[in-house]
């Protein structure tokens, strides 16, 4: 078996001689050796799969420890501006709402003001009859304005909605206001303070004093909730325009 | 054959028993298996050769068993048990695959 051979057949009955079952002693332990080993894979490989944190050397545990650690600070970080991107857009959306409701809120102040929604609220009813014929757009005019002193929000008279630009002239049977003839009986609808307003229209001078004087009769009634519905046609202004704001 | 038969029976018992290797062990377990084959290459090599001898294949087998294990033992005592695992497994690598390729040559003349 020392003797040197021809490589390949030699190498290969050699390794068929070997392979023969031999009962030496040191082959037994050859066999011994070899079955632990077998042994000893089988179990590591069973061993690495089913292996868990139990296993690792310190190192490899201050290791993952120091990634996990790492991991979690970004993930906090992560999580903080996350956070913050929520808490802008949760207040962003508050604020829009919010401008949606300041908006809305000018808009019917706007609205009320110019005529072009109906308003209802505690007011006071006057309803002039005039069987003379004796009323005048000036005294129609003076009461209205005296309505305003008395802090009058929304006025109409009969179908016309009082406005900023309304005017008022005489016609052959009575007044117009804004092109619309007004016929008797005059009923005046006011919307704000009940008791101010009756009691401006009944001072010494004022519309009832005067009415009464031309022979005419005035009914005064305060109302909780009344309804001015009669709405104003707005026109875009033809001259005017806005200055726009100061930078 | 007789061998080849063990490390079949070994490697069939290891799959069926599920043993559990005990704590101290593990760290050796690996290195000793990575030495062990490293024994086995080098006695085929030994057949192949010409020279092969039982009682050298047993010794060869147990003393490289229990010089990787006590290296790595000392490795782990030292403070660098895994880079000296590494550098074990390294050249025992590296003679696996010269033993290799010494057994490929014997067998295709290649």
């Amino acid at each position: 078996m020392s003797q040197p051979a021809p490589p390949a057949p030699s190498a290969r009955k050699r390794l068929m001689l070997m392979a023969r079952p031999r009962a030496t002693k040191a082959n037994l332990l050859a066999a011994l050796l070899a079955l632990l080993l077998g042994f000893a894979v089988a179990t590591q490989v069973h061993q690495n799969q089913s292996q868990g944190l139990e296993t690792l050397r310190q190192s490899d545990l201050v290791d993952l420890l120091d990634s996990a650690t790492l991991e979690a600070t970004r993930l906090d970080q992560n999580a903080r501006e996350l956070q913050v991107t929520r808490d802008e857009l949760v207040s962003g959306s508050t604020t829009g709402a919010e401008a949606v409701k300041a908006a809305q809120e000018r808009l019917d102040a706007l609205g009320i003001l110019a005529g072009t929604v109906r308003a209802h609220g505690p007011g006071i009813r006057m309803t002039i009859t005039d069987p003379g014929a004796k009323m005048t757009y000036p005294l129609l005019l003076d009461a209205i304005q005296e309505l305003r002193d008395a802090g009058a929000e929304a006025i109409q008279v009969n179908n016309a909605r009082i406005v900023a630009s309304s005017n008022f002239g005489p016609t052959a049977s009575g007044i117009e206001i804004d092109g619309l003839s007004i016929n008797q009986p005059y009923t005046i609808t006011a919307i704000g303070d009940p008791a101010t307003m009756s009691s401006a229209m009944e001072i010494p001078g004022g519309l009832s004093e005067n009415v009464r004087q031309l022979g005419s009769t005035i009914n005064i009634a305060q109302v909780n909730d009344l309804t001015v519905g009669a709405l104003h046609t707005l026109r875009a202004p033809r001259y005017a325009r806005p200055v726009p704001p100061l930078p | 054959m007789i061998p080849a038969l063990g490390l079949l029976i070994g490697l069939a018992a290891g799959i069926f028993l599920h043993p559990t290797v005990p704590l101290a062990l593990q760290p050796y377990l690996p290195i000793a298996v990575i030495a062990a084959l490293d024994a086995v290459f080098g006695g085929l090599r030994a057949v192949l050769d010409g020279i092969f001898n039982d009682k050298v294949f047993v010794v060869s087998f147990l003393s490289n068993v229990v010089v990787a294990a006590f290296i790595v033992f000392l490795g782990d005592q030292l403070g660098v048990g895994s880079q000296l695992s590494t550098g074990v497994v390294v050249v025992l690598g590296i003679r696996i695959f010269s033993n290799v390729a010494s057994i490929r040559r014997h067998l295709f003349q290649a």
